[in-house]
């Protein structure tokens, strides 16, 4: 049974049936799916959720396919660590790291929602799926599409971590590299959308796509014992895996799941390289400023114009929260930081969120007491490039005691 | 004559092309050139300010115009002009 009414422009709130549109005729606002909540409400507990398999389809009921999850069943549910280390090191006495490092298949929150957009995309009648990706999209994308028996079409700007690469063509999709930014490689995609009828998973069918995102908040809160939590720090490159986080809480107290105690206040990490999202809110405003260059070793989140940008910072403000731009030494000591505290290995986009986080505590933006989130969306195996320097290989000894002895 | 893109969310309007020509020295006065032979197309691609619309994305010669001189930006004979609907990516 699906619980979708339609699809709704955000801005202009025109309905659109459940095809593969993401784009509102009238004003170009993004569309978004439209639920039956009181249906929901009748089809959903606690109970319901916790006797089901640990994936994200366990909120299925909050999840826009009709029928049947087909692809990525096995996504999700991740563990929420409590990161009593890592709190010391940072001066904070409640904080918790939510691990989508170790997301099945491809290690990266990405996972989720190439899961719902592949299952959609079936639904859809599509036999090709397609994506613009900084990496961990691409991953995700060809791994679940040669598991699927889909046609894979994934787009990538020239010049991304080797391991990302790799992790791509290793599927055997049809990967095509892009000499230009990420925003020049989306703008083609959104051109070769119009004219293949393809499933671009973050084109047309990215309204989809975008609400696997919300699986993510909706563990926070099951594993925080259906409870929200105080604060989130979440790292932005389009910005909608911020607004879904919100949604997420949105949705789960509106439903009655969780325990509320007063407004989760969204935090948004960034690296100064590319900061547009972070630059707003620090400047007080909504509209954003693109970025031309993005230079950052983040590039998972080097997205100069991103889509959701409005939104997030809008989201972020009407929260309480904040936002931090960090530097790329920031972003190298913080996943040296995690790893050594907590033992998760995170990609570059993870040692924004820390690096963020750190700053954010530090500032007193964070209170140290109140139970706070940080979002680790990637793997560190795939971004090792930047740790080359950063972590010098020690000298070779001979295999002799005496050696050994010597550079204890 | 400039050379213009269309997406599909304005294709309505334009009969169904995918891509038209249309004369102006800049962008602004392309896209009022646009309006005398496809009423109703400003409308979707400006706000009631004349402005760009916040999730529409205007390209001349593959550069964002927001990186040019936005509406002003000039235009040269056969250069080509993208309209390209923001939301995509991430």
């Amino acid at each position: 049974m699906s619980f979708v009414k339609a699809l709704q422009c955000k801005e202009c709130k025109k309905q659109y049936p459940k095809e593969a549109l993401h784009v509102c005729e009238e004003c170009f606002g993004p569309l978004e799916v439209a639920y039956d909540y009181d249906a929901i409400a009748g089809a959903i507990s606690r109970d319901a959720i916790a006797k089901r398999a640990g994936s994200l389809w366990r909120y299925r009921e909050l999840l826009p396919i009709d029928g049947e999850p087909t692809v990525g069943l096995h996504a999700g549910f991740t563990p929420l660590l409590r990161a009593k280390r890592l709190g010391e090191a940072l001066g904070h006495r409640d904080l918790w790291v939510k691990n989508d490092a170790v997301s099945h298949p491809t290690q990266s929150f990405k996972d989720r929602v190439v899961a719902v957009a592949l299952s959609k995309a079936i639904e859809l009648g599509f036999d090709t799926v397609a994506c613009a990706s900084t990496g961990n999209l691409a991953n995700s994308t060809a791994a679940n599409a040669a598991h699927a028996g889909l046609r894979c079409y994934v787009l990538i700007p020239h010049d991304l971590e080797a391991g990302k690469v790799i992790a791509s063509q290793v599927y055997a999709p049809h990967l095509v590299r892009i000499n230009g930014t990420y925003d020049d490689v989306n703008r083609l995609c959104s051109e070769i959308a119009d004219r293949h009828k393809w499933a671009f998973v973050n084109v047309n069918i990215r309204p989809y796509y975008a609400e696997g995102s919300k699986s993510y908040g909706y563990e926070i809160q099951e594993q925080l014992g259906w409870r929200t939590p105080a604060h989130v720090v979440v790292p932005m490159a389009s910005g909608s895996l911020l607004t879904k986080i919100g949604k997420s809480i949105e949705e789960f107290t509106k439903l009655g799941l969780v325990e509320v105690r007063g407004k989760t206040r969204l935090y948004g990490a960034q690296a100064s390289g590319c900061g547009p999202i972070a630059e707003a809110v620090l400047a007080g405003r909504d509209a954003i400023k693109p970025v031309k260059k993005p230079n950052t070793i983040a590039k998972s989140l080097a997205i100069g114009n991103p889509a959701d940008g409005p939104y997030a910072a809008q989201a972020i403000r009407a929260s309480g929260g904040h936002a931090a731009a960090v530097s790329d030494e920031e972003i190298l000591d913080a996943i040296k930081l995690l790893a050594s505290t907590e033992g998760v290995f995170t990609e570059t986009a993870g040692g924004v969120t820390v690096a963020a986080a750190r700053r954010l505590i530090a500032e007193g933006r964070i209170p140290a007491d109140e139970p706070t989130v940080l979002c680790i969306t990637g793997n560190g195996l795939k971004t090792q490039e930047p740790l080359i320097d950063a972590l010098p290989l020690p000298p070779a000894i001979a295999p002799r005691i005496d050696e050994f002895e010597k550079v204890l | 004559m400039a050379i213009v893109r269309i997406p599909t969310p304005l294709r309505k309007l334009t009969g169904g092309a995918e891509e038209v020509q249309a004369s102006g020295k800049s962008v602004g006065e392309l896209i009022g050139e646009l309006e005398k032979k496809y009423p109703g197309i400003k409308e979707r691609i400006c706000d009631e300010s004349g402005s760009v619309r916040r999730f529409v994305n205007i390209f001349v010669k593959d550069e964002d115009i927001r990186f040019l001189q936005n509406l002003e930006t000039p235009l040269g004979d056969k250069d080509e002009v993208s309209i390209v609907p923001a939301i995509a990516g991430g």
